[in-house]
C-alpha cells in the first residue's frame, strides 16, 4: 500500500489527544486512592487497625491531589465546575466526575475523623461509602480512554478497565505494605501481588487481542519505553515482595517498585494513545479491513 | 432517503434537518469557503504559510480552520489529475463529540446540527478524542483554551440565511439545504457522473447504516475516502459504550473480590 493512499499527505486522520502528563498522573493517583480506600475499609472490617489507618491516609492524600491534576489539565481551569452541572451516562468523564467528587468527600471525612479521633460513627459510615466507591474510582478511567476513536484505546476497550483496576490494586497494596508494620501487612502484600500479576497478564492479553498492528504503539517509541519500564518494575516488585516482603525494608522497596510499575503503565497507555492517533495507518488499515467486511457502509455508489 | 435525526426533543420548534452536500467534482480549489468561514465566524488567523502539499495552506480541519480545502495531485497512466475537496464537520447523526462532552457544552440544534457552546466548554478535550474525523481541536490562540469547530453557521441559518461557505462557493461545490433534498440531489449527480463514465465517483456519508448513523455533511468523492484524509469506516465510539461500561463494572467487581481475597486467612503472618 503506498503512503499516499493511506491518508492525505500522510497526515493523521484523527486528532491526537490534547491531554498532557497531568492526566496519566491523575490516572495513577486516582487509582491508588481508590484501591487504598477499599483496602482500608476491608482492613477496618477485619479489625486490622494498623493497616486500615495507613491505607486511609494514602487514599486521602490521593483524593486531595487528584482534583489539582484534573483541573490543571483543562484548557479553561476556571470553568471546571461546569462538569458539576451535568450528569451524562454517555460520558465516562461526566460519570467519573461524580465518582471522584463522592469518593473525595467520603474519604476526606473518614480521614479527618480518623486524624482527630472524633465522630466514630460518621467515620464508619463515610468509610463504607469510600470503600464501596474505590473500585469504581480505580476502573472508570479505563472506560474513559476506551470511549474514544484512538485505535489502541478503543480496540482494547474490554481490557483497559481491568488493566487500570489491577494496576491500582498493585499500587495500593504495594504502598500499604511499605507503610505498615509487617505483622499487620499481610493483606496489603497479597493485594499488591495479586494486582501486579493481574496487571501483567491483562497487559499481555490486551496486546494479543488487539493484533500486531494496532498494539504496535506499546512496542516502540515512548509507549514502548514506558511499557517496558512498567513490566520491569512490576516484575521485580513481585519478586522482591515474595522474597523479602516480610522485612520492613524489603516491603518498602517492593512496594515502591509496584507503585512505579503502576505509574509507568498509565504513562504507557497515555503515550501509546498519542502514537496511535498520530500515525494514520493505525486508523486507515484496520478500518479499511473492517469496511471490506461490512461492505463499505460510509461509501455508497 | 431520509437520514435519522437527533432533534426529536425540540417539539414545536423542530426544523427540518439541514446539512451540506459537498460535490468535490466541481471544486476548483479557490478557498472562497475557507475565507468566508473565517470572516463570518471570526475564526482567528493561525499562520499564513504554505504547507508544501500542493496548493494547501491550512493543512487540516482544526479549531481555527472550519472548512479545509484539500489538494491531491495524482499521477495516472495517462497524465495527472488534481482532486480538490472542501472538508468540514460531518454534523453526525450519532456524534461522538456530543456524546462524551461532560459539561453539556456540545448540543444538537433544532436543525439537527452539532454546535459547541463556547461559554460552557471548559476545555477538557474529551470531544477531541471522540470525533472519528479529526474535526475538533483546541484553540491555543490568546489563551482561549476551548475547543472549536464548524457550527453550520447556526446564527445564519436561524435567520433563514445559508452558511457563509455555501454562499461564497462560486461553483456550487458546497450546497446547503434540507438534508433529504440534498441526498436526492447527491444521488442524481452520482448517476449523471456514472453515466458520463466517471466510475470511481461515490457518495460519502449518505448511508444511515454507517458507524455514525449517517452524516449531515454528505460528500461526492472521486477516489477512496482515505485519499482525502477521511476515515473509510468511521464509528462513533459511544456505540460500544455498553461493552465499555460492562468491562468497567466487571473490573470494579474483580477489584472488590481481590481485596476481600487478600484478607482470607487473616491479617497476621
Ligand atoms: S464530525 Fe466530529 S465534530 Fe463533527 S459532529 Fe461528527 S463527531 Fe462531532
Ligand atoms: S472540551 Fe469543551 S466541548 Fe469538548 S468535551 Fe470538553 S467541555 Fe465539551
Amino acid at each position: 500500500m503506498t503512503e499516499s493512499r493511506l491518508s492525505y499527505y500522510g497526515k493523521p486522520i484523527i486528532k491526537e489527544p490534547v491531554w498532557k502528563a497531568e492526566i496519566p498522573n491523575y490516572f495513577f493517583i486516582g487509582g491508588l486512592a481508590g484501591g487504598s480506600a477499599t483496602l482500608s475499609a476491608a482492613a477496618r472490617a477485619a479489625g486490622n487497625e494498623q493497616l486500615a489507618r495507613r491505607a486511609l491516609y494514602v487514599a486521602a492524600a490521593g483524593v486531595t491531589v487528584s482534583p489539582y491534576y484534573l483541573i490543571k489539565d483543562l484548557g479553561r481551569p476556571r470553568r471546571f465546575y461546569n462538569m458539576l452541572r451535568v450528569f451524562k451516562v454517555t460520558s465516562p468523564m461526566s460519570v467519573g466526575t461524580w465518582i471522584v467528587a463522592s469518593e473525595g468527600t467520603s474519604t476526606g471525612i473518614a480521614a479527618a475523623c480518623e486524624l482527630f479521633g472524633i465522630l466514630p460513627r460518621v467515620r464508619g459510615a463515610a468509610q463504607v461509602v469510600s470503600g464501596l466507591l474505590g473500585p469504581a474510582m480505580a476502573s472508570y478511567t479505563g472506560a474513559l480512554v476506551a470511549d474514544s476513536v484512538v485505535p489502541v484505546w478503543h480496540e482494547s476497550r474490554r481490557e483497559l478497565p481491568l488493566l487500570f483496576a489491577s494496576s491500582s490494586a498493585a499500587a495500593a497494596g504495594g504502598l500499604a505494605a511499605a507503610l505498615t508494620p509487617v505483622a499487620s501487612a499481610r493483606p496489603a502484600r497479597r493485594l499488591g501481588l495479586l494486582g501486579a500479576v493481574a496487571e501483567l497478564v491483562t497487559h499481555k492479553v490486551m496486546e494479543r487481542r488487539m493484533g500486531e498492528l494496532v498494539a504496535e504503539p506499546y512496542k516502540k517509541g515512548e509507549g514502548g519505553r514506558y511499557a517496558k519500564a512498567a513490566e520491569a518494575a512490576t516484575l521485580s516488585g513481585v519478586g522482591l515482595m515474595l522474597l523479602a516482603g516480610r522485612t520492613r525494608t524489603g516491603a518498602a522497596a517492593a512496594g515502591v517498585l509496584l507503585a512505579a510499575g503502576s505509574w509507568s503503565t498509565r504513562f504507557a497507555v497515555h503515550h501509546a494513545g498519542k502514537t496511535s492517533a498520530a500515525d494514520p495507518k493505525y486508523t486507515s488499515i484496520p478500518q479499511r479491513e473492517r469496511a471490506a467486511e461490512r461492505g463499505q457502509p460510509a461509501v455508497t455508489g | 432517503m431520509q437520514l435519522g435525526d437527533g432533534q426529536t426533543t425540540y417539539g414545536l420548534q423542530i426544523q427540518p434537518r439541514m446539512g451540506f452536500f459537498t460535490d468535490t467534482s466541481v471544486c476548483i480549489g479557490c478557498k472562497a469557503c475557507e475565507v468566508a468561514c473565517k470572516e463570518w465566524n471570526l475564526v482567528p488567523e493561525d499562520g499564513l504559510v504554505w504547507s508544501g502539499n500542493s496548493y494547501d495552506n491550512t493543512g487540516e480541519l482544526s479549531a481555527n480552520t472550519w472548512r479545509h480545502v484539500a489538494f491531491i495531485e495524482q499521477q495516472l497512466d495517462d497524465g495527472m489529475r488534481w482532486l480538490m475537496s472542501s472538508d468540514v464537520c460531518k454534523h453526525c447523526t450519532h456524534a461522538g463529540c456530543l456524546d462524551v462532552c461532560p459539561t453539556g457544552a456540545i448540543t444538537r440544534t433544532e436543525f439537527g446540527t452539532v454546535v459547541i457552546q463556547d461559554d460552557v466548554c471548559n476545555g477538557c478535550g474529551y470531544c477531541v478524542t471522540a470525533c472519528p474525523f479529526g474535526v475538533i481541536s483546541k484553540r491555543e490562540i490568546d489563551g482561549d483554551g476551548g475547543m472549536h469547530k464548524c457550527t453550520l453557521c447556526y446564527d445564519r441559518i436561524e435567520d433563514g440565511l445559508e452558511p457563509a461557505c455555501a454562499k461564497a462557493c462560486p461553483t456550487k461545490s458546497i450546497q446547503f439545504g434540507p438534508l433529504h433534498e440534498l441526498l436526492e440531489r447527491a444521488h442524481g449527480r452520482l448517476e449523471d457522473l456514472h453515466e458520463a463514465g466517471v466510475d470511481d465517483a461515490c457518495l460519502y456519508g449518505a448511508n444511515e447504516d454507517d458507524g455514525v448513523g449517517g452524516m449531515g455533511s454528505v460528500f461526492l468523492l472521486l477516489d477512496e475516502p482515505e485519499v482525502y484524509g477521511l476515515p473509510p469506516d468511521p464509528v462513533d465510539p459511544t456505540r460500544n459504550l455498553g461493552t465499555i461500561w460492562g468491562a468497567a463494572g466487571a473490573a470494579a467487581a474483580l477489584l472488590a473480590v481481590g481485596v476481600a481475597f487478600a484478607f482470607v486467612g487473616g491479617g497476621d503472618d
